[in-house]
């Protein structure tokens, strides 16, 4: 590969013309440098039942389901939640923990890159885990390890189960937004998809999973 | 590696004339003016606005940092202005070692053909699309549909625009112009195999678009996106949508291809944490929109294995070349100073001809296209598409102070003009209250203008060269007497005098 690899032959004269006219433009109107005041909100801390309380709230307002658990009892609510979707087919990402769909009684698929994704359609569901979590938007961060699988499993399919633990949540972005590797793939989900788009009127579920269900486990 | 600097530099150039989607046919009044008679047109407006605005409100107004925030978020822009040659540089270095590919447009007819290019490549003849509005103001749709790829627009709002042979009226909800009948009507006519019982409730015609894109998302090859951010420091790309079709158009297809303005790079992830609580807010009113994604280069057995970016400069850089001018790149294409308009919220999207509407796109555009004053262009009319209330500078995000760009803008426009009629009147003005014998009896002349006006006391034509000015406006008639007649005469000495503060008089008096 080559330093610059721009498309064969293409590009190598309109780069260096954009990169001469910005360096002529700020020679033209020579701008006097600014510091950037970071003192806005950052690191902060809640007690465990106020964060749970917060996330829970803000995930009701952003219409997802939210049950709450222990994590002894993981296997459980994920199967209640299943159940109470009629969910009989589920997808799972490579990597989650085979106890946590140890109570369902439907049919369970691991995913792999080789599944062409239109073929996530024909399930009903995934229960997948979460890397981060922000109380404050009621925010849910995916980012692609083995616990939550790659993001078309997680969109294709209608229904998205999402297990967070307490240890990943944090109050808000800033603090949320410091937990992410940046080279992963990263989705950010706050509720189930939306328009607004005819006469702002609010449609819940458009082409991502229509039902998200967010089960949190407490003392993890 | 980077172009030696020669000499002096050069002022770069405007988008090119006659290209893309950034003038319109008609000048704003004119437009304007024709807009202003759609009922529907004016009640949808007016309740969008003032919707998002209240929801705006309710959720910055939760932040008691807010304002600090804002401050992050114009001090990050501004600097991001300050050093774009060394953060595009590494910005493209990150991109490539991650796999993917980045290509640079001079203009958007470039980036057009760097585009089609690509597409073909991959044998595709057909597209799916993330709403985007780089693309929209490059008129990347038009340019693939003369090379015969078919682009499908996934945004609910931009698909009924686009099967409707319509045009965007709005940054956040393009098709705010239209009622559910009318989307109704277009879906019933325009979607194949659509049931034909499809009813007007919003669900269920965003249920019909659903079950129709579906199909576009499992099999087109190539998707085509804009990028709301580019992260320098480590090549990340993001997008910030709400329905879910930005998710499938950057994660189903072999190919995506990605176009941003180069005003949109970010210098660090961790600024990140001021525009992803500043645009959701800004924008829709949420506390955040329902989906982000963010990707660096290509992710093996993840997404589209082959991802090309495209840097677009199109006049940004004669933009980035004013002093004052520049400030409008800092825009992060909320839409919130549109929904605080009351010009905007009255004349709707079209008026402004451009892909960009609204207060911010009345800077923007002529920033980026010009203005061309003496060759009579539709966008020299923007500047003056405003009443100077500053309602848009409360609500921008990043703190754009439009008015005072609106207003260096007139100021460019009137330099550029060359000789006015306005011009023209304001010297002769000019020269006469220089001369106050001959002000005196000019004053005196126009009380002959006394006998034009109306029985209300108004002038509502003016004779030339005044006419432009009175087309819009009436005129008080003169008055008997001019200011200086008064202050001359003892009626108005009298009258100073009782006007005059009690207590000093007093004081004088003993």
């Amino acid at each position: 590969m080559t330093e610059h690899a721009h498309g064969a032959g293409e590009s190598a004269s309109a780069r260096e013309t954009v990169l001469g006219r910005v360096r002529d433009a700020l020679a033209l109107a020579e701008a006097p440098r600014v510091e950037v005041p970071r003192d806005y909100r950052t690191g902060r801390t809640l007690p465990d039942d106020d964060l749970v309380g917060l996330l829970t709230d803000r995930l009701l307002d952003y219409k997802a389901e939210v049950r709450t658990c222990t994590a002894d009892r993981t296997a459980e609510t994920v199967a209640e939640a299943l159940r109470a979707h009629g969910a009989r087919r589920v997808g799972v990402p490579p990597g989650l923990d085979p106890g946590w769909l140890a109570d369902f009684d439907g049919e369970v698929e691991a995913d792999s890159a080789e599944v062409p994704a239109p073929r996530l359609g024909e399930l009903d569901g995934v229960v997948t885990a979460s890397a981060v979590a922000c109380a404050e938007t009621g925010t849910l961060f995916l980012d692609g390890t083995p616990r939550q699988g790659r993001r078309a499993l997680t969109l294709v399919p209608d229904l998205h189960v999402c297990v967070v633990d307490r240890s990943t949540v944090e109050v808000g972005v800033p603090e949320a937004v410091a937990r992410l590797v940046p080279e992963r793939p990263t989705t950010l989900i706050s509720g189930p998809s939306a328009t607004s788009d005819i006469e702002l009127e609010r449609v819940e579920g458009v082409h991502g999973p229509r039902t998200l269900v967010v089960l949190i486990r407490t003392d993890v | 590696m980077s172009s030696t600097f020669l000499g002096m530099p050069a002022a770069p150039p405007r988008s090119p004339y006659g290209t893309g989607n950034l003038r319109g046919e008609q000048k704003f009044p004119e437009a304007a003016h024709g807009e202003l008679r759609n009922e529907q047109l004016r009640r949808n407006l007016g309740k969008a606005t003032h919707t998002i605005r209240a929801k705006r409100l309710a959720v910055t107004g939760e932040l008691p940092d807010w304002e600090r925030l804002r401050d992050a978020g114009s001090a990050i822009k501004t600097d991001t202005m300050n050093r774009l040659p060394e953060l595009l540089e590494e910005l493209e270095r990150r991109v490539t070692e991650r796999g993917g590919t980045v290509h640079w447009a001079r203009d958007g007819a470039e980036a057009n053909e760097i585009v089609t290019r690509l597409v073909k490549a991959t044998g595709s003849e057909e597209v799916i699309k993330v709403k985007s509005m780089a693309t929209q103001e490059i008129g990347l749709n038009e340019h693939l549909e003369a090379e015969g790829i078919r682009p499908h627009e996934t945004d609910l709002a931009e698909l009924i625009v686009q099967l409707a042979h319509d045009r965007p009226s709005h940054i956040l909800v393009p098709a705010i112009h239209r009622n559910r009948d009318e989307i109704r009507r277009i879906f019933l006519k325009e979607i194949p195999g659509v049931d034909p019982r499809l009813d007007s409730v919003p669900a269920h015609l965003a249920a019909a678009a659903r079950a129709y894109l579906r199909e576009k998302f499992m099999t087109t090859k190539v998707a085509l996106s804009g990028a709301n951010f580019g992260i320098a420091e480590t090549g990340t790309l993001s997008v910030v949508e709400s329905e879910g079709n930005g998710r499938m158009c950057l994660t189903m297809p072999e190919t995506l291809i990605s176009v941003m303005g180069i005003e949109k790079v970010l210098p660090r992830f961790a600024d990140l944490e001021v525009f992803l609580q500043l645009l959701p807010r800004s924008s829709t009113g949420e506390r955040m929109n329902p989906y982000t994604s963010m990707w660096t280069g290509v992710t093996p057995g993840d997404g589209p294995q082959e991802f090309h970016l495209v840097l677009l400069d199109n006049g940004r850089t004669a933009a980035l070349a004013d002093k004052v001018g520049r400030e409008a790149l800092n825009c992060i294409r909320c839409s919130a100073c549109l929904n605080v308009c009351p010009v905007y919220e009255r004349t709707g999207g079209h008026s402004y001809g451009s892909t960009y509407p609204g207060p911010i796109g009345a800077v923007l555009t002529p920033q980026l296209a010009g203005m061309h004053a003496a060759k009579d262009d539709p966008n020299s009319s923007l500047p003056y598409a405003s009443s100077l209330c500053g309602a848009c500078f409360d609500a921008c995000p990043v703190k754009i102070d439009i008015p005072s760009l609106l207003v260096e803008l007139r100021h460019q426009n009137t330099e550029e003009s060359g000789a006015t009629a306005e011009k023209t009147a304001m010297k002769a003005a000019a020269s006469l209250m220089k001369r106050p014998k001959l002000y005196t009896k000019a004053q005196k002349a126009s009380r002959a203008g006394r006998l034009l006006a109306g029985k209300d006391g108004k002038l509502s034509h003016l004779p030339p060269p005044f006419n432009g000015w009175s087309a819009t406006r009436d005129v008080s008639e003169p008055p008997k007497q001019t200011f200086r007649e008064w202050f001359a005469s003892q009626e108005g000495q009298a009258e100073l005098r009782a006007a005059a503060p009690q207590d000093d008089e007093g004081e004088e008096s003993r």
